[in-house]
């Protein structure tokens, strides 16, 4: 088979590459003086905007108690299945409370779905992103794990009334 | 025979039928809260409004008797504007709290507010408060707020329980429902308004929060609680009953069941108590070793030293075989215990006789007699060695009875539940219950009826044996907390026998109910003729008895 022109042969400079190489070490040098834009993770953390959509979690009011009703909208529009809520009867106004509230973070695909459905702002998505577990079990998070103060909520919950 | 025309459409109806009626029997629901077919002509909540041609305004459906020629229409525009209106008023003061209603899913007023109204509210005053916790009797909340004012709830504890307790006070949207001075709400049938309230307004103590009635899956069933086997569903969630809810059979029940029945006779399925794989002398042993014992001790002892107990709370299926095994062994005297209540009955649904099957173990050759008594004098002679009893705890015996029947030398115990006999015995083999598997019951009205399988034991699963599923059923993994609902490791009756039959050398294989049944069905001649089929999910009835409207419901 005969062997294929190049369209351009290279010239002396090319061809013994210096010129280039020192073209690619005057790039490095050059970003060597730039501002550095990588996040040191996790010596420092990322702390993301209103609208994002972290692990959801369940508003904790000032006084202990869950917001949630267990209507288990959540659980019913979930389109992963991840949340399971079991219904108990309480004396307080609200009438019903989750005496099981369990959302099983392998299976939560974090659309905010839950968040959407729910009548009481009593789920929302946090900006909690750290999600690591070593075994399925753990992955399945309870009632002592979801319940988050309200206040450190606040960002998410005026962000849904603006924009929701 | 008369005709009308509704939307069009020429229905021939009989005289006296209201048009709600005719329209019903056609497969044409006209919307309504109040009217129910089974309960007087109330007439208060309007929703049924339609346009008669020639009336000067429009009519309610469920009030005004059809006449030859009369031309109905239900999608008029002024029918349709009529009912926009009708729901708009009922909705004035229903408070929104559809996520914390139990009703919600299977409520009247929602489904229509979602196909029969216009979706907007002009109301734009406060709604009218009211209490939201009041409880009317021992087994039911009323919540005020909620009520539409529909009356169901009235006029059924005033012609079907027939006992005048409830009534309404106060006028307008002040207008409630209570009970009268000094009384409860308690009658035994009470748990049926829940069923009938339209809305979320009356709530059952026992089902009240439990879960969210879209994550149960149902099961066509009976009870078991007494004689009259009333057609339940059967609703179920992580494989655990969550309640029972009358199913409509006009042959037995109507509409309706007891409180007792809905309540207590299906407890003991998921109790703490169930029997869970077959025991020798209190220790766990597999079910091939537990089979092999029974027809290895039985062997042991001659036919007159063995006493067979049959059961009238086990299926005909159970006591079918275990008349052929007690044949097997040369023993042709099968007895069963009744349970029969004096004075606990009424001519509504409730029988004396709590027993769900003691026609069907008669019919089978078993033999009972009411007081039990000469049961009771046989196993207190003494004369036996061997005893093998089936799904019954025998309270109803005396106390020295029982004794003696504790001491016999060998007792084999088949139930579902601990109770006193399984403590003593020297095997217990775990039975399913009712809810979990494949049988039928003889009711007092010979009518034979089928029970489904609603919660799988150890040895089933509801895709496999095509039981109905829930959301959660279909897509639950084993990683899944709420796909693990507690299984028992239980067999149903029909199942242990024909594994004790064969191991005693009985060449025929039973691999399902339905065998069992068709053999009897040939054997016994009440039930020629009949299969599963042929009984369905309404009943079949013996031979030998005709059909009766169920007396007074």
């Amino acid at each position: 088979m005969p062997q294929k022109k190049r369209s351009k042969d290279l010239n002396f400079l090319e061809k013994i590459y210096l010129p280039e190489i020192f073209n690619g070490l005057m790039l490095t040098l050059k970003n060597m003086f730039r501002p550095n834009v990588t996040m040191q993770y996790p010596e420092q953390k990322f702390i993301p905007p209103a609208s994002y959509r972290g692990r959801p979690v369940l508003v904790k009011e000032n006084d202990d108690t869950e917001r949630c009703v267990a209507c288990g909208l959540c659980s019913r529009v979930c389109p992963a299945l991840a949340i399971e809520v079991q219904p108990d009867e309480t004396a307080l106004e609200k009438e019903r409370f989750p005496k099981l509230f369990e959302i099983n973070m392998l299976r939560c695909i974090f659309c905010g779905f839950c968040e959407e459905v729910c009548p009481e702002e009593a789920i929302v998505m946090s900006k909690d992103y750290e999600l690591v577990y070593t075994n399925r079990e753990d992955a399945i998070y309870g009632k002592d794990k979801l319940l988050v103060p309200v206040e450190e909520l606040s960002d998410r919950l005026e962000f849904l009334r603006n924009f929701k | 025979m008369p005709k009308l025309i509704i939307d069009g459409k020429e229905i021939e109806f009989e005289n006296g039928q209201t048009i709600i009626e005719v329209a019903k029997k056609d497969g044409l629901e006209i919307p309504h809260f109040c009217w129910h077919p089974s309960l007087s002509i109330s007439g208060n909540c309007r929703v049924c409004l339609v346009e008669v041609e020639k009336m000067p305004k429009l009519v309610i459906a469920c009030s005004t008797i059809a006449a030859d020629g009369m031309v109905v229409n239900t999608q008029s525009e002024k029918t349709l504007n009529a009912r926009n209106a009708v729901m708009e008023f009922l909705l004035i003061n229903h408070p929104l709290d559809c996520p914390i209603c139990d009703e919600a899913g299977e409520c009247k007023l929602q489904d229509y507010a979602y196909k029969h109204s216009a979706g907007e509210s002009r109301f734009v005053e406060t709604k009218n408060h009211k209490d939201k916790r009041i409880q009317l009797g021992p087994r039911i909340m009323f919540d005020q707020e909620r009520c539409i004012s529909c009356s169901r709830c009235i006029r059924f504890s005033d012609e079907i329980a027939k006992e005048n307790q409830l009534t309404f006070v106060q006028r307008g949207d002040h207008v409630t429902i209570r009970t009268f001075p000094g009384e409860e709400f308690d009658n035994p049938y009470t748990l049926n308004t829940v069923d009938i309230c339209p809305v979320g307004a009356l709530t059952s103590n026992d089902f009240r929060f439990q879960t969210r009635v879209w994550e149960l899956s149902s099961t066509e069933s009976i009870c078991v609680g007494c004689s009259r086997g009333c057609n339940t569903e059967v609703w179920v969630r992580d494989n655990e009953i969550k309640r029972l809810t009358p199913r409509e059979n006009f042959d037995v029940n109507s509409y309706w069941m007891c409180d007792h029945g809905r309540v207590n006779t299906w407890k003991n399925v998921n109790a703490d108590t169930r029997i869970d794989g077959c025991l020798k002398d209190g220790e766990k042993i597999s079910w091939e070793d537990a089979i092999k014992s029974v027809s290895d001790g039985l062997t042991q002892y001659q036919p007159e030293e063995i006493l067979f107990i049959g059961s009238a709370f086990a299926s005909n299926e159970d006591n079918f075989l275990f008349k052929k095994l007690a044949e097997k062994k040369g023993v042709h005297e099968v007895y069963f215990a009744s349970a029969i209540k004096p004075g606990d009955a009424d001519d509504i649904l409730i029988q004396e006789d709590k027993t769900p099957n003691s026609l069907g173990a008669s019919k089978i050759g078993l033999t009972g007699s009411n007081d039990n008594k000469s049961l009771s004098k046989k196993i207190s002679d003494g004369k036996y060695k061997a005893a093998f009893i089936l799904e019954d705890d025998l309270t109803r015996l005396e106390e020295d009875v029982i004794k003696s029947l504790q001491n016999i030398e060998f007792l084999i115990v088949q139930a579902t539940n601990e109770n006193q006999l399984t403590k003593e015995a020297n095997l217990v083999l775990a039975a399913s219950t009712f809810a979990e598997k494949h049988a039928t019951y003889t009711n007092f009205l010979g009518m034979v009826q089928r029970v489904k399988p609603a919660v799988t034991s150890a040895n089933m699963d509801r895709a496999l044996d095509s039981m109905s599923k829930s959301r959660w059923d279909k897509f639950a993994t084993t990683f899944d907390r709420w796909g693990r609902g507690k299984k028992y490791d239980s067999k149903p009756g029909w199942s242990i026998l024909s594994g004790i039959l064969n191991e005693m050398g009985e060449e025929k294989n039973y691999q399902m109910a339905e065998d069992v049944f068709d053999e009897l069905a040939k054997e016994i001649s009440d039930f020629n003729g009949m299969n599963y089929d042929t009984i369905g999910s309404g009943g079949a009835l013996l031979k030998s008895f005709t059909k009766q409207e169920a007396e007074t419901v």
